[in-house]
């Protein structure tokens, strides 16, 4: 692994970046590099953390937004939003942890850069949704600004979100400005057990095409629930169906009623309570269960109705596991080793279903083999190389993390 | 009204108008095509009226194949292309110019799917707002972005400026409510970007093209997320004898962890103009607030009664709680006729800046200032959970002297909402209106980067000319100024 510069303020990362883009030097960016395992090996010669650009430099609770340095440490800052009631409502995952990296350190920028969201997504939105504003370097070592602190605003182009979810190809975030929400009062789950993933979908569409706000719909088959460290859940040994409901005690109390009425047809409705309930989604979000293999990881996004058919097709060649979210359109699967680490059927059944898969987690020799992203139709593929040349002509950014030629 | 300069059109593409009106015939049909000056007039201008200018031609494709044959067709001959939806943009996003064809998606307004299960609908772009919410409201869902306009407006207008509306305090604006989009780029091109499922592959081209005002491309189906339909929903009023006062009411509200659905912000002279004309029973208070909450009906008393209590220490003069479909139609009724209400007493310069809401006292008080310097009156109306104000001023369109200040006022208050934390515009998009008003929010290199993307979609520049980047610094201008320097 290349040694890494820890530039202490944007203008050292714009002449860092600038000295790189002259020598064509390749650089990998990271934060606390808890993802480092993520995405194609790349062969660069210098390493640029983002984690000596700290801390937290505005926080307004009553108008629900913070700004922070962009290497500053989630924990940090949720530290400091949940001293005032509020949360980051997104719930970024735990995604390093799943590749066998270390998630204790993960930054807020690379937060954003992978446009990291939990199980709330459904119903508050990606990461993306709630980034507002940004400081960023790009691969000229020219800084750049967009968005801003207020909750709406078109003004230009909206740069913000095209460099989310760019896994640091395009610029180097130095500092970004997000939305944050109040922390709900209550949180109570709702669990069905040992249900078939058809019909446990079934369950979890319902339960969203209800008025009744549903914020977390997860689907654990057998083999996932053994590792939960939920006791209680875990014991049960069979499949575990949950719905997460959230808000003012009396609120959640009634919704809960209205939900378990329209779901009595499924079997029997268990209730964890409050405690119990943010145990099982901070471990669901800590991704906790996926850490103890070292096996393929896949994550999937389909529309969630066709979740079960793409896991029933990929299971039809091989043994594989299956933790759905987001009421069954975002899958974890994981596959038993293989050369290709499931690539070829993943693939031919995403071409089929619809949707696009990452390969969370796979030796390197085989991510350097095999699409690790979803690969681009023709005509997006010409424009996202042109954008990757629009922000970074010399490619010295996070080269071939995404894509091979680009 | 006429402060923005529009470039001088090219010359030899007006000379050629015959032979392209024929060419776009042969490629689309004779139907699809407008091109005697009558029927080219209804599409001269949006809803920014000031500014006029007649098109070469007008096109109604029925598909998008007819998009991409007409984008390739002017992009060889590099004829400049406006894309329109139904023209109710406040900023000049739909204006043409005369050398540029209009492409107005009207007449491609079909529902393609609605898959309630996995709750999206494709539709096709030329579609209203409206049409979409009404087409799923039987099953208990809605579209949630609320444009005023939406009865008229269409989809594609929504996309092209990502649109709100007075819901997004708690559902989001337009970029956060499309999934995928069905795209023709300016060589004809046609691209298929996300679907039924979150977050698309690779770069987030949607969320690019979303609110990139007609620069990238012309956008032809998209899938939207539909939403389950609450319970059910009331609002209630409450009125204060300061805007301060109002403002941190509102601040109150959201620091306690409420988040309503809408809070709606009126100052005395919007009030009293909509009262006058929707007879709403509104008080006749200094600031206003309209503060809706759904759920179940025991979910929004235990809210309203919250709010009510939260309003409390800062002394409402006035605090009504709907108590039936009737009341809260009434509460809303003046609030819906505002625009109208205002039209009908006056011409006004809507002005759409954002603001952190901490300064919304301060930034009522300056608007104030900078309008009396003018002698121009004004009312506000905004949207007040996200700090997106709607300063109207008055002014008589007749009078070019007070058209120019009230231009001039505007400007001074949208550059007020960016030195305090603010932007330019919240949901109306930058069109021509506040196009050189951009290097007051963003530096050359902001701008640069914004422009280089810009150059990716669109290389010639021919996709919605004249518009969002000012005219000076783009990079078709630079080529021009250099290839004249030598």
């Amino acid at each position: 692994m290349p040694s890494d510069v820890r530039p202490v303020d944007e203008r050292e990362v714009s002449r860092i970046l600038r000295e790189a883009a002259q020598a064509a030097t390749p650089i990998e960016l990271k934060g606390a590099g808890s993802k480092h395992n993520i995405g194609r090996p790349m062969t660069t010669t210098l390493g640029l953390s983002t984690g000596a650009l700290r801390g937290i430099t505005l926080y307004e609770p009553n108008e629900m937004v913070m700004a922070a340095r962009s290497g500053t440490p989630l924990s940090l800052l949720e530290e400091s939003l949940a001293e005032r009631g509020q949360m980051l409502a997104f719930e970024p995952a735990s995604l390093g942890t799943a590749a066998g990296g270390e998630a204790r350190g993960a930054t807020i920028g690379g937060v954003f850069a992978t446009n990291l969201s939990g199980a709330r997504r459904i119903m508050v939105g990606a990461a993306r949704d709630h980034l507002l504003g940004l400081r960023a370097v790009n691969g000229r070592g020219e800084i750049f600004k967009a968005g801003g602190r207020v909750m709406k605003n078109v003004t230009g182009v909206d740069l913000c979100r095209g460099l989310a979810g760019s896994w640091g190809t395009l610029a180097v975030m130095s500092e970004v400005t997000f939305k944050v929400l109040p922390m709900p009062e209550h949180t109570e789950t709702l669990v069905l057990l040992g249900l078939p993933d058809e019909i446990a979908i079934e369950v979890l569409c319902t339960a969203m095409g209800a008025p009744f706000e549903v914020s977390g719909a997860v689907h654990l088959q057998p083999t996932m629930v053994a590792r939960l460290e939920h006791e209680g859940l875990r014991g049960q040994g069979q499949a575990v169906t949950a719905l997460r409901l959230e808000n003012f005690k009396a609120s959640v109390d009634y919704r809960k009623g209205k939900l378990k009425a329209l779901l009595k047809a499924y079997g029997e409705i268990h209730d964890l309570d409050h405690d119990n309930s943010l145990a099982l989604w901070q471990e669901l979000r800590a991704l906790a269960l996926l850490k103890a293999s070292d096996a393929p990881l896949w994550r999937i996004s389909t529309a969630p109705s066709t979740g079960p058919k793409v896991v029933a097709a990929i299971a039809r060649y091989m043994d594989c596991s299956a933790f759905y979210d987001w009421a069954g359109g975002l899958i974890w699967l994981e596959l038993l080793p293989t050369t290709d680490a499931g690539a070829a059927d993943v693939r031919r059944v995403i071409a089929t279903h619809g949707g696009h898969a990452t390969l969370i987690r796979a030796a390197a020799e085989v991510r350097a083999a095999v699409d690790v992203f979803q690969p681009l139709e023709p005509g997006v593929g010409t424009i996202s190389r042109q954008l990757k040349a629009a922000f970074d002509p010399a490619g010295i950014l996070n080269p071939g993390r995404m894509y091979a030629d680009f | 009204m006429s402060r923005v300069i529009l470039p001088e059109p090219d010359r030899a593409i007006l000379a050629r108008r015959d032979g392209i009106v024929a060419d776009l015939r042969r490629l689309v049909g004779g139907q699809a095509i407008i091109a005697d000056e009558v029927g080219r007039r209804a599409y001269e201008t949006d809803a920014l009226t000031a500014y006029r200018r007649l098109p070469l031609a007008v096109v109604l494709p029925g598909t998008t194949e007819e998009i991409a044959r007409v984008l390739r067709y002017c992009d060889q001959w590099g004829i400049k292309v406006v894309a329109r939806g139904a023209g109710t943009s406040l900023s000049g996003g739909a204006l043409p110019t005369e050398d540029a064809v209009v492409i107005a998606v009207s007449r491609m307004n079909r529902v393609l799917e609605v898959d309630y299960v996995n709750r999206v609908a494709r539709v096709e772009v030329g579609i209203t707002n409206l049409a979409i919410s009404e087409a799923v409201k039987a099953a208990g869902f809605f579209y949630a972005p609320d444009p005023s306009s939406q009865l008229a407006c269409t989809l594609a207008g929504n996309i092209g400026m990502n649109s709100g509306g007075a819901h997004c305090l708690k559902y989001g604006v337009t970029t956060n409510n499309v999934l995928g989009l069905k795209m023709v780029l300016v060589d004809g091109t046609i691209v298929e970007l996300g679907g039924p499922h979150l977050d698309a592959a690779g770069y987030d081209l949607v969320g690019l093209i979303v609110g990139s005002e007609g620069q990238f491309g012309i956008v032809t189906e998209a899938t939207v997320r539909i939403l389950r339909a609450a319970e059910g929903a009331r609002p209630m009023l409450i009125g204060f004898d300061s805007s301060e006062a109002a403002g941190q009411c509102v601040a109150a509200i959201i620091g306690s962890g409420i988040i309503p659905v809408a809070i709606e912000f009126m100052d005395r002279p919007a009030i009293r103009v909509c009262e006058a004309f929707a007879k709403a029973g509104y008080p006749d208070v200094e600031a206003l607030l309209i503060v809706e909450v759904e759920g179940s009906d025991a979910e929004i008393k235990a809210l309203l009664e919250a709010i009510t209590e939260l309003a409390k220490p800062f002394d409402p003069r006035e605090l009504r709680v709907s108590q039936s479909a009737e009341q809260s139609a009434a509460i809303w009724k003046g609030r819906k006729a505002a625009f109208g209400a205002i039209g009908r007493i006056s011409d006004y310069y809507c002005m759409d800046g954002t603001i952190p809401l901490g300064q919304l006292a301060h930034v009522l008080g300056e608007i104030s200032r900078i309008c009396d310097a003018h002698g121009l009156k004004v009312a506000n109306i905004f949207h007040a959970g996200d700090g997106n104000l709607h300063p109207l001023i008055l002014y008589d369109a007749n009078d070019a002297d007070q058209a120019d200040r009230a231009e001039r006022a505007g400007a001074e208050v949208l550059e007020l909402c960016v030195a305090v934390g603010g932007c330019l515009t919240g949901e109306h998009g930058v069109g021509i209106e506040k196009r050189d008003l951009m290097p007051v929010q963003f530096d050359a290199s902001d701008l640069a980067q914004q422009m280089r993307i810009k150059t990716v979609f669109d290389p010639h520049w021919l996709l919605n000319p004249a518009k969002v980047f000012p005219l000076d610094g783009r990079p078709e201008a630079q080529a021009k100024k250099s290839k004249a320097a030598a």
